[in-house]
């Protein structure tokens, strides 16, 4: 047998990294291309929520069975990227019974594990539900890093042979013959450009095989190959408190609706969603409309989030399809089942299939569903164990014994070092080097962050979502410039200063959305450290050079009169 | 029974301080009652007069020159450049800073490599100046994130500084956990605390300077993150030169910020010296007005309400930072007084979408008359008898401009003399 096919993955969010892990660990030659960071897309700007199925138990039971079956496997597989907290559906008064009992059918006729707790039960789960809730269902629902486990699948498909490229975008799909044959993929570089993988310039990648995996992105890729993907792109707002009002997740009981989902995810709290169709899936309206809904509405459920701190919000598009001839109007409707589109039996073009739709929780099979279609194109027979085989980071657990003394971390920070790691904890941690904290808010220290610009180079963007620095309180103020001081010495000055700003303008986008009450007094502060103390905002070092010599040059020196430097070895420092 | 006094002063930053001590001096009973922790702890301790102008350009060589060209509304030019120049006076009077032997700015490092222009520096910063063409050696502590002496010296070379500069880090010696606070640090050199190096205790000065010494090379300064010592500091910087043999300086740095602290800790010794009683860590949470003048403050203690008196008082509570200006989703408001501030109804007029822009929230504040005087929404004064100064007055984007140091004091100078020659 010949050098095994070689396939191009295009999309490094959840799918992508989990077809490319797929794909690898069968023995075939992947290549993963992705425009922006790993999760750039959809899956970066998701709530973390890990489907137990019950929110689809009574419109899309299909999608229900898929999402408990997936929720089990990850809960082995994803051990440290996973925090089982358990999910609530409550019953307002004002609620449909009638839905209550529909719902807690739908859960058992799914196989989802389903027990009706009372409003006294719930409130001793969850002290800070409302007074009037009358009921609730509670199912395995969870809480999972999308970060952490894109990375993870990313790290396994390296350890299996694949390369994994980003901050590359596909400028053409390569065509001979009704058949395609590759991509031209644009790697970004140049002076404070990222610097990763494979740096500048355009590299023609030939394929056996192209798999298609950019969700609300498909479209554009599909018209690079001349073929029509009408991916129906739709908005949802999450905005992110500062501390975790609740443990367990959240859910309205009723039919479709905006605002009824609360995610504990880490440190922060989650509000979700809206659902809203939008034509582009880069440029669209973020609106001061969406952040108090989900604020007004859910304190419906959780009244104390009336007048909590949110720390920021941030949009997501789903990159919903259904086939065009179903033709729902409203996204609500549309179903979040997934679909292979295998372009040779759509639009006879050989060589390439698309995948669209689907959820985060259901990324692993859908990642073995389409493995499977790639595999057979190729006659080979090989079986997927992505279902059985732990990621990097969640093979052992017994790390998480004794890691304060081992790895001489204070109690908090070194839990939160160990439950980001898992069993790579380890090997990250152990350093002979003091290891002092870096982002006091996530408690994250110089190794974690050592090791993450390890992997992603200089993108401090790409350091934060393997690491959560700079995503508390604070949203930067106290870190960005520690950051870049971790990552000088191994980059230069000049591309350490462009991932500062990079950061910054990064961490301003999401909290634009939380200005108000303490964030506000927040970014006020962050603003005066920055500009004041750290002159950032007028940085001589990008700007016009100065005349050193006009300025005061120290007692001594006649100020304003160009002779600066008089204050000569040991010159007059009087009063000490 | 109400705590009486001349001149009442909320608020104790670097407004309250100096309007009490400006009252004070001019011969008034002055009482200050402040709350929150200062936000004397998270500035660098620089003293900023303005480095650049409200259209951005600088940084600028003379403040006093180009103080005439801010907007009409800026508080420079409410209380006028000749005031401002009585108000450093008084500051220069009662602290041991550099800076006022010229009108000109100074180029100071910070932690993270840039320069920024400033009026006053602490003595222990006055070494490096970057318009002194010296070579500089920065010395960092392994342990110490905020500071990062390589990625500074390279910033300050990209800057284009007049002289050589080179950064080394170093591992402070003794066993300081890896996440010791700077006052940590401080407080070991202060005591000059013996620590053990290789098997052999010393002092932590001597064994400080002796690390730097394996590093230091023909620089004529050598410049370390502002840890050196708190209550003793000079004697620390001047232990540190004589065994190092050149001149030291200190890096100003980000919270907790020592020579913040210490710039603290002067002002309220002077403010002891004057007389003026001081009440910290209880808020005023409620007022009685008559006729358009304040008669009572009520200040929280134990849960109980304790109503103090003034014939004049001082509203120095900060601005969005300090708290002395409030928000909520549809608002903004100042809580003790709830004097007007301008702002517009949609929330998402209050900032611009560059992290460095034009933010309309870095001007919120209080409007005053030319006497400092808050202003209601229909321009008459809200008080005959309550003064604005410092952060809570609105029209200048401290941050962007380098002016709030300078304006605290210049404002908190006017609101405090007025105060006590109202009460004569």
């Amino acid at each position: 047998m010949g050098s095994p096919p070689h396939i191009a993955v295009i999309g490094g969010g959840s799918t992508g990294a989990g077809i490319a892990r797929d794909l690898s660990m069968r023995g075939l030659d992947v290549t993963l291309v992705e425009q922006g960071n790993l999760t750039h897309g959809t899956t970066g700007r998701m709530h973390g929520l890990l489907h137990s199925g019950g929110r689809y138990a009574v419109s899309d039971r299909a999608s229900a069975r898929e999402c408990i079956e997936e929720n089990r496997v990850l809960r082995e597989i994803a051990t440290h990227c996973v925090e089982m907290t358990g999910g609530l559906f409550v019953k307002r008064p004002e609620d449909d019974e009638e839905y209550f009992q529909e719902k807690l059918r739908g859960c058992r006729t799914c196989g989802i594990p389903a027990e009706v707790v009372s409003g006294a039960e719930a409130r001793a789960m969850e002290p800070h539900l409302a007074k009037d809730v009358e009921k609730a269902i509670s199912v395995p629902d969870g809480a999972v890093d999308p970060f952490r486990l894109v990375v993870a699948n990313a790290a396994s498909a390296i350890e299996h042979g694949a390369r994994i490229e980003t901050h590359s975008t596909v400028r053409d799909v390569l065509i001979e013959e009704d058949e395609v044959i590759g991509l031209e993929v644009e790697h970004a570089s140049g002076a404070g450009e990222r610097v990763h993988g494979k740096e500048g310039g355009r590299e023609e990648i030939r394929a056996d095989y192209v798999v298609n995996a950019t969700g609300a992105w498909a479209g554009r890729i599909g018209e690079m190959a001349g073929v029509d993907i009408e991916v129906r792109p739709s908005k949802g707002v999450m905005t992110i408190m500062n501390v975790r009002q609740v443990d367990t997740v959240i859910n309205r009981c009723r039919p479709k609706g905006d605002a009824d989902i609360v995610v504990p995810h880490e440190t922060t709290a989650i509000l979700g969603t809206t659902d809203e169709e939008v034509e582009d899936p880069e440029e669209y309206p973020e609106e001061r409309w969406e952040v108090d809904m989900m604020i007004e509405t859910l304190s419906e459920l959780v009244p104390m989030l009336e007048d909590a701190r949110t720390i920021r919000s941030f949009w997501g598009v789903r990159p919903l399809y259904e086939p065009p001839e179903v033709g729902s109007t409203d996204p609500t409707d549309i179903t979040r089942d997934y679909f292979l589109l295998d372009h040779a039996e759509r639009d006879d073009l050989e060589g390439m299939t698309s995948i669209v739709g689907g959820k985060f929780t259901t990324y692993r099979m859908m990642g073995e569903e389409i493995s499977d279609h790639v595999c057979s194109q190729f006659g080979i027979d090989a079986e997927c164990h992505t279902a059985e085989i732990p990621l990097p980071g969640s093979e052992d657990f017994t790390v998480l014994r004794d890691y304060m003394d081992e790895f001489g971390l204070r109690s908090p920070i070194g839990r939160r070092s160990v439950e980001r790691l898992g069993s790579r904890a380890d090997e990250v941690l152990n350093t002979s080097d003091p290891n002092p904290t870096v982002c006091t808010c996530e408690g994250v220290t110089r190794a974690e962050i050592q090791d993450a610009i390890a992997g992603s180079g200089s993108d401090l963007n790409a350091v934060r979502i393997r690491t959560r620095a700079s995503m508390g309180n604070c949203q930067g103020g106290f870190c960005c410039h520690r950051l870049a001081g971790e990552l000088h010495g191994e980059y230069d000055e000049s591309t350490a200063r462009a991932a500062w700003d990079g950061l910054l303008e990064e961490r301003w986008k999401g909290q634009r959305h939380a200005l108000w009450g303490e964030q506000l007094s927040q970014a006020a502060l962050n603003y005066a450290l920055q500009a004041t103390t750290q002159n950032r905002d007028r940085d001589p070092a990008d700007g016009d050079p100065v005349d050193f010599s006009a300025f005061d040059g120290g007692v001594g020196a006649d100020g304003g009169s160009g002779t600066a430097g008089v204050a000569t070895d040991g010159g007059p420092r009087d009063g000490d | 029974m109400a705590i009486e006094s001349e001149v009442l002063v909320v608020g104790g930053g670097l407004a309250g301080l100096t309007s009490a001590l400006a009252a004070a001096r001019e011969g008034a009973d002055v009482r200050l009652v402040s709350y929150k922790q200062s936000s004397l702890r998270h500035a660098s301790g620089l003293v900023d007069l303005l480095g650049y102008t409200s259209d951005g350009e600088g940084p600028i060589v003379d403040p006093y020159a180009a103080m005439p060209g801010l907007p009409d509304d800026h508080p420079y030019r409410t209380v006028g450049v000749e005031t401002v120049r009585e108000a450093m006076a008084l500051f220069d009077n009662v602290t041991d800073y550099r800076g006022d032997h010229t009108d000109a700015n100074a180029l100071v490092p910070t932690h993270g490599g840039t320069i920024k222009p400033t009026a006053r520096y602490p003595a222990g910063a006055a070494a490096g100046l970057a318009s002194d063409d010296r070579n500089v050696l920065l010395v960092g502590i392994e342990s110490m994130t905020d500071f990062d002496a390589p990625q500074a010296a390279a910033h300050l070379e990209a800057a284009g500084v007049p002289f050589d500069v080179r950064g080394e880090t170093i591992r402070f010696p003794g066993d300081l956990r890896a996440d010791a606070k700077v006052t940590r640090y401080a407080k070991l050199l202060d005591a000059n605390g013996e620590v053990a190096v290789r098997g052999r205790t010393r002092g932590a000065r001597d064994a400080l300077a002796e690390r730097v010494n394996t590093v230091h090379g023909n620089e004529q300064r050598v410049g370390f993150p502002a840890v050196l010592g708190d209550q003793r500091t000079d004697a620390v910087r001047g232990a540190l030169e004589d065994r190092i043999g050149t001149d030291v300086f200190e890096v100003p740095m980000g919270p907790p910020s020592l020579p913040g602290l210490r710039l603290e800790e002067a002002l309220f010794e002077a403010l002891e010296e004057s007389g003026a009683s001081v009440e910290t860590g209880n808020p005023v949470v409620d007022f009685d007005a008559e006729g358009g003048e304040i008669e009572t403050v009520y200040i929280e203690k134990n849960g109980a309400l304790i109503p103090n008196r003034a014939d004049q008082y001082v509203l120095a509570t900060g601005g969005l930072v300090g708290k002395g200006i409030e928000s909520d989703r549809d608002s903004v408001r100042e809580p003790v007084f709830d004097c007007h501030v301008a702002h517009a109804d949609d929330r998402y007029e209050w900032f611009d979408g560059d992290a460095f822009g034009d933010h309309p929230f870095a001007q919120f504040g209080v409007e005053t008359d030319e006497t400092l005087r808050p202003l209601a929404a229909d321009g008459r004064v809200e008080f005959e008898n309550l003064r604005a100064a410092g952060s809570v007055l609105g029209g200048y984007d401290f941050a962007a401009e380098k002016s709030g140091s300078g304006v605290s004091i210049a404002t908190g100078y006017v609101a405090g003399n007025t105060a006590a020659t109202e009460v004569r």
